[in-house]
């Protein structure tokens, strides 16, 4: 191919590690007004997630521009990929935005109790993310495979998280509404997880040129039951 | 004395792709000659029936060289030394008891400028059947008109069978090379480069023309567009200094070749 079309693939790899560092930046400050009680923060962090909407469309026109070049091997996989990737990015900043929005919520009543398993999940989550990145960057495929397995951790924090706030619930009705909340919250990290992990099947995919998606996680047996406490 | 090469083995039963789709071609150890220089080194592999088999690489990669292999065009250059085997269905082509015009018959081509006779569109392909002794009118018609369709011309050319076939496009000139070199009914439609001169519309019309084909036929196909490879082959097959590098299905080679020249090639990023 071209230099043009080599420069267009760099600006495109460009694009989405400038995704990748905003979506986590807005994810990492939508739990920190969470835990901070912080409404001036969430506020900003939905108004922010423009950004990664614009950059969403910015990635797949360039990668329906380049596709149209029809591109082969390697540089075929990288547009797929790119425009998956551009994809989870985008809704990983809308999980973002939903955590914002319920710790606003969140911030008009006292705090339930300390949080100990959200900021968790919030770190794993956001570590996967980074090494997706990393991965992506390196060309690390085998580095993106473990990271597809960290999932399961966070799947299982969620889980528990939500047997614990459902027993809130029972015992305590006054609390319904911020369990709920909080429910969303840690759901929203599970899923900010789940995006990260399809991040990093997409590298496989990129480096390997092997579809795993569905297929390492299955092997895998799950971790067991984390130590209880919101 | 010329023996007549063995008719086709019967279908093998369906019971996965290969075994729908047995080996009619296969190259041993081929290596072939310029004079000195060498085109083709040690080639081993077996092209499919019924299936569309492209031959990719940059220019003298030896891919049309091969291709002229199959149909022994390669015997009308004197300097030409060529060790190993070619066989079809089996048969060796390069026996010595080999009928040359009977393995030509069988193995049909189509070249990259059309290159219809300067007679009429009937004779271009009444022709070929008439030295194989088809005399009768009833049946000549038959062919014509059989062949035409099968090259998806006949609609465009029905009312005017007895114009000169130069008067037609270059597309239609090239899909009238198609029916000539069907109605003869070979095994096996070699193409080198068939689109390369014609337009995005004509071209798509070839390539329609040689999805259909393949039910009937083991078509191989020399091309350097890559997309086209792409859309109508099979397996792909890449050369690059008279080398095999990589033979493989088409999806594998296009969208994640095994050898690092392949990449590069397929990418446009060779040398």
């Amino acid at each position: 191919m071209s230099v043009h079309f080599d420069q267009s693939l760099d600006a495109l790899k460009q694009q989405l590690i400038t995704m990748v560092s905003k979506a986590a930046r807005a994810v990492d400050r939508a739990v920190k007004a969470l835990l901070e009680r912080d409404d001036d923060l969430a506020r900003q962090v939905i108004a922010d997630d423009t950004e990664l909407d614009e950059l969403e469309v910015a990635v797949d026109e360039l990668g329906v521009n380049l596709l149209s070049k029809a591109p082969l091997a390697s540089d075929l996989r990288l547009i797929t990929a790119a425009m998956k990737f551009a994809q989870n990015l985008e809704r990983v900043g809308d999980e973002a935005t939903t955590i914002a929005r319920r710790a606003i919520e969140l911030g008009r009543e006292p705090q339930l109790k300390p949080y100990v398993d959200l900021p968790r999940m919030a770190q794993l989550a956001l570590a996967m993310l980074h090494d997706a990145l990393d991965a992506f960057i390196r060309r690390d495929s085998a580095r993106a495979r473990e990271i597809v397995l960290r999932d399961k951790e966070v799947d299982a924090l969620n889980k528990q998280l939500h047997r614990e706030l459902a027993s809130y619930m029972v015992e305590k009705p006054s609390t319904i509404s911020r369990c709920l909340n909080l429910m969303v919250i840690s759901k929203a990290l599970e899923r900010i997880a789940d995006h990260a992990s399809n991040l990093a099947e997409e590298v496989v995919y990129l480096y390997e040129g092997r579809d795993v998606r569905h297929q390492l996680k299955k092997h895998t047996p799950p971790p067991p039951p984390p130590e209880a406490g919101a | 004395m010329a023996v007549p090469l063995p008719s086709l083995p019967s279908p093998a039963p369906a019971t996965g792709a290969d075994a729908r789709h047995p080996e009619l071609i296969t190259f041993e150890r081929l290596s072939l000659w310029y004079g000195t220089a060498q085109a083709l080194k040690d080639i081993t592999f077996g092209i499919r029936e019924r299936l569309v088999t492209a031959f990719i690489g940059p220019s003298g990669c030896g891919k049309s060289t091969l291709l002229r292999c199959l149909n022994r065009l390669n015997d009308l250059i004197d300097s030409v030394r060529l060790a190993g085997t070619v066989r079809l269905a089996g048969q060796d082509i390069y026996a010595p008891e080999v009928d040359v015009i009977e393995l030509r018959r069988r193995v049909g081509m189509v070249f990259q400028r059309s290159n219809p006779f300067p007679k009429s569109i009937y004779e271009n392909i009444a022709y070929a059947l008439r030295l194989q002794g088809i005399k009768r009118r009833s049946e000549l018609d038959e062919v014509v008109e059989k062949s035409l369709r099968a090259a998806a011309l006949w609609d465009e050319v029905k009312d005017r069978l007895h114009a000169s076939a130069l008067g037609l496009s270059g597309g239609q000139q090239q899909r009238l090379c198609i029916a000539r070199a069907i109605a003869i009914q070979p095994d096996i439609l070699l193409m080198d480069e068939p689109a390369s001169a014609l337009d995005p519309i004509a071209t798509a019309k070839i390539e329609d023309l040689i999805l259909d084909l393949k039910r009937d036929y083991t078509i191989v196909i020399v091309t350097h567009n890559m997309q086209q490879a792409a859309r109508i082959s099979d397996y792909t097959a890449f050369f690059y200094l008279g080398e095999l590098i990589e033979y493989d299905t088409t999806a594998h080679i296009f969208t994640n070749p095994s050898h690092k020249q392949t990449e590069d090639y397929v990418t446009g990023r060779f040398g």
